[in-house]
């Protein structure tokens, strides 16, 4: 009899844990938590309204539109990051100032020597090459640095991180020019005739890509098998050097991406506010997305949903009045939680507790 | 005479071959400052001769070589710590708001600034040496918090107008027999700051404490080899979290300095200070792959930098960033430079081995 029932219970738990061992359980999970908590507190946060914005195009305008608008810019940078912290088990913390530089070349490309020139002075997708061909090179540069003369990824890229939004002040000689054309800030504003923000289009292409290339490459095997274990990827044939490198350099296309939508929504740039504190929230995705910190094995759609939950996060936070400047250290905190439970001494404890809790409610039940 | 001058080459060589990383980086560091020193005073004239433009550098960074012990300390212990920057604007925030708002006394804040700097020291310290978390995560993380509580204490930049602290701000400290003559002719003493005396006596008390205590060796000994540090029955753990506590410390040390010599509040201080310490220190010969560093070397470090802004803004390149540019394209530099005495350390380990 008692056999059993213990059987099922057995099946139960068995599903249970793989559900609970899933990836995407974390961002699924954390996901839900927001969307209750803001249930609760105001279920207006969930409107969705169709308006007319300024120029008379139809938009949809709403909270979480907001999320899918902003949250697309840090999904793209969660793509590179993942592959960066995958391969080399080091993050990059020049992102921010990677898309400074990046808008800041876009902008100088677009205006010639003039701040504020009626037509612009080169076509956009021109101006948008250079502008990948330089992030690529400022992320070859970290590559460069992490893979080929093995420094730490982190100190590798603070030399950016500091210097970055001096650079990109110098490129413009500390002018801000303003584009005023108006295709230009389709990129991350509205087509017209589309109440869907662009980016989040930009964002979905990329994601396209993404997955073709992890598909039909070996990209991502190479990553992981790098960052598992970099010693044997050499003795299987492997330049672990090479692939480290090109994790950097994609992280660079990334970041021109970005920076492209982020000086579109503005129409000019402010150097040392743009993307302000981005890297914090793109690491954030990552480990959010159940990706080890310390490089191996990854999940692409577990990044991309993290950071669409760090952008819910967020404008939850701003929601309730939240300054701007206060908001990395209610951030911070959530990293803090992320990182301590997925730590795998706190982890063992956990399991161990688990353990003890279910025998004991088991014991409590074999005698009836 | 070719073949004397070759000896003496190759002897030389030898002897550097023969140093230890600790004191080949260091010797570098000191031998760049005193020649940046040396074209200074050659190129740019005679302001550099004069004693208080040294002074002045020491005065505006006693703060920071603080903060750089501390870090230096935690890299040598082979972990990093970004929050530093952090804490120096959180403590001054703090202190500020404690002296004019709630009408606290100095001896109140300095506890205060203390507290906050053994509190994110405890915290990080735990997290990194017995939850076994990378150290980058937990402090940038620690970063992140401080300067975001610094805006929740109290949003806008104010001046201190507490009495007692602005007669321990403005307290001086004549140098003798350094002043210098000014235009007029009149002799003008030189001087420093309160701050410039807690920094020099910390860097003393950790040279000596890196040296020859044990619990010094212990950190070396951790940041050379984790696993050989365990065999020799070194407490790895609690080393480990006894540097991290230490930089907290420091960094809320630095951080009542740092307000000391500003005499403000506000969310924008000690920007990229953390940067500027771990430059500092890997400058001063700290290695990141810990087990190598000295306190000295950082002290050079510091000036170094301090040297360079000088020597940028008496250049005329006085734009903002030209300073972040040049700290940047030193600190690549000496990262290049010490990732070559590894790979070259390392070649020669194996050549010996074999």
């Amino acid at each position: 009899m008692s056999k059993m029932s213990t059987k099922p219970v057995s099946k139960g738990g068995q599903l249970l844990s793989s559900i609970l061992h899933h990836q995407l359980i974390i961002p699924i999970a954390a996901l839900l938590l927001l969307t209750v908590f803001n249930l609760i507190a105001d279920p207006s946060f969930f409107r969705i309204t169709l308006g007319t914005n300024s120029a008379g195009h139809p938009v949809l305008s709403g909270y979480l539109i907001t999320i899918i608008d902003y949250g697309s810019e840090l999904a793209i940078l969660a793509i590179g990051m993942t592959l960066v912290t995958a391969a080399s088990g080091g993050q990059d913390i020049s992102v921010g100032a990677g898309i400074a530089i990046s808008g800041s070349v876009l902008l100088r490309v677009l205006c010639g020597t003039e701040s504020r020139p009626e037509t612009l002075q080169a076509p956009i997708i021109v101006a948008f090459l250079v502008c990948v061909v330089v992030a690529m090179i400022f992320g070859a540069f970290n590559g460069a640095l992490v893979a080929y003369f093995k420094i730490q990824p982190m100190v590798a890229t603070l030399i950016l991180f500091t210097a970055g939004r001096s650079i990109a002040a110098w490129i413009n000689n500390n002018e801000l020019p303003i584009v005023s054309d108006e295709t230009f800030s389709f990129f991350g504003g509205y087509i017209p005739g589309i109440p869907i923000p662009t980016p989040f289009f930009i964002a979905l292409i990329c994601f396209v890509i993404t997955w073709a290339v992890l598909k039909f490459t070996t990209l991502g095997l190479y990553v992981q098998s790098v960052g598992i274990n970099e010693k044997t990827s050499r003795l299987n044939g492997l330049n672990p050097e090479m692939i480290k490198f090109i994790t950097y350099v994609l992280l660079g296309l990334c970041v021109a991406v970005c920076g492209l939508i982020k000086v579109s929504r503005l129409s000019t740039i402010n150097y040392s506010v743009i993307a302000k504190d981005i890297e914090m929230d793109a690491i954030l995705a990552v480990a959010l997305g159940g990706n080890a910190l310390s490089g191996g094995k990854f999940n692409m759609g577990a990044s991309i949903l993290g950071a669409y939950v760090i952008q819910f996060l967020t404008t939850t936070l701003y929601k309730f009045d939240v300054q701007s400047d206060a908001l990395s250290a209610y951030k911070a905190v959530v990293v803090i939680l992320l990182v301590v439970l997925s730590a795998p001494v706190v982890r063992e404890k956990l399991s161990s507790l688990l353990k003890l809790a279910t025998s004991r409610l088991r014991s409590a039940k074999s005698p009836t | 005479m070719s073949k004397t001058s070759s000896a003496g080459k190759s002897g030389l060589a030898k002897r550097i071959g023969k140093m230890t990383d600790t004191n080949l980086l260091m010797s570098i560091t000191i031998v760049v400052f005193l020649v940046m020193y040396l074209g200074a005073i050659l190129f740019l004239g005679d302001g550099f001769l004069k004693s208080q433009q040294f002074f002045n550098m020491l005065n505006a960074n006693a703060s920071l070589i603080i903060l750089s012990c501390g870090m230096s300390l935690v890299m040598i212990n082979g972990g990093i710590d970004i929050s530093v920057g952090g804490v120096t604007a959180l403590v001054s925030m703090s202190c500020a708001v404690y002296l004019d708002y709630h009408g606290g006394n100095v001896f109140g804040a300095l506890l205060l600034a203390l507290g906050i700097g053994l509190a994110f020291g405890l915290v990080q310290g735990y997290l990194i040496a017995y939850l076994d978390i990378q150290p980058f995560i937990v402090t940038l993380a620690g970063m992140f918090f401080a300067r975001g509580m610094t805006t929740i204490v109290h949003t806008n930049p104010f001046n201190v107008e507490n009495e007692a602290f602005l007669k321990l701000k403005n307290a001086r400290i004549i140098v003798p027999f350094l002043g210098s003559y000014n235009k007029r002719g009149v002799y003008v003493d030189a001087y420093i700051e309160i701050g410039v005396i807690v920094a020099l006596l910390i860097v003393a008390a950790l040279f000596f404490a890196l040296k020859w205590t044990k619990t010094g060796r212990n950190f070396y000994a951790v940041g050379g080899n984790r696993q050989s540090a365990l065999m020799l029955g070194i407490n790895v753990k609690r080393t480990t979290f006894l540097s991290h506590l230490l930089c907290g410390l420091l960094a809320g040390i630095g951080g009542f300095v740092y307000f000391l010599h500003v005499g403000s509040g506000s969310a924008s201080h000690a920007m990229g200070a953390e940067m500027n310490a771990i430059a500092s220190s890997i400058i001063g010969g700290t290695m990141l792959t810990g087990g190598v560093g000295n306190i000295i070397g950082t002290f050079f470090g510091v000036m170094s930098l301090a040297l360079i802004q000088n020597i940028v803004s008496s250049v005329g390149l006085d734009q903002a960033w030209w300073t972040g540019i040049t700290i940047a394209a030193m600190l690549c530099l000496f990262l290049i430079v010490q990732s070559i005495i590894i790979a070259r350390r390392k070649k020669a380990n194996s050549a010996a081995a074999r």
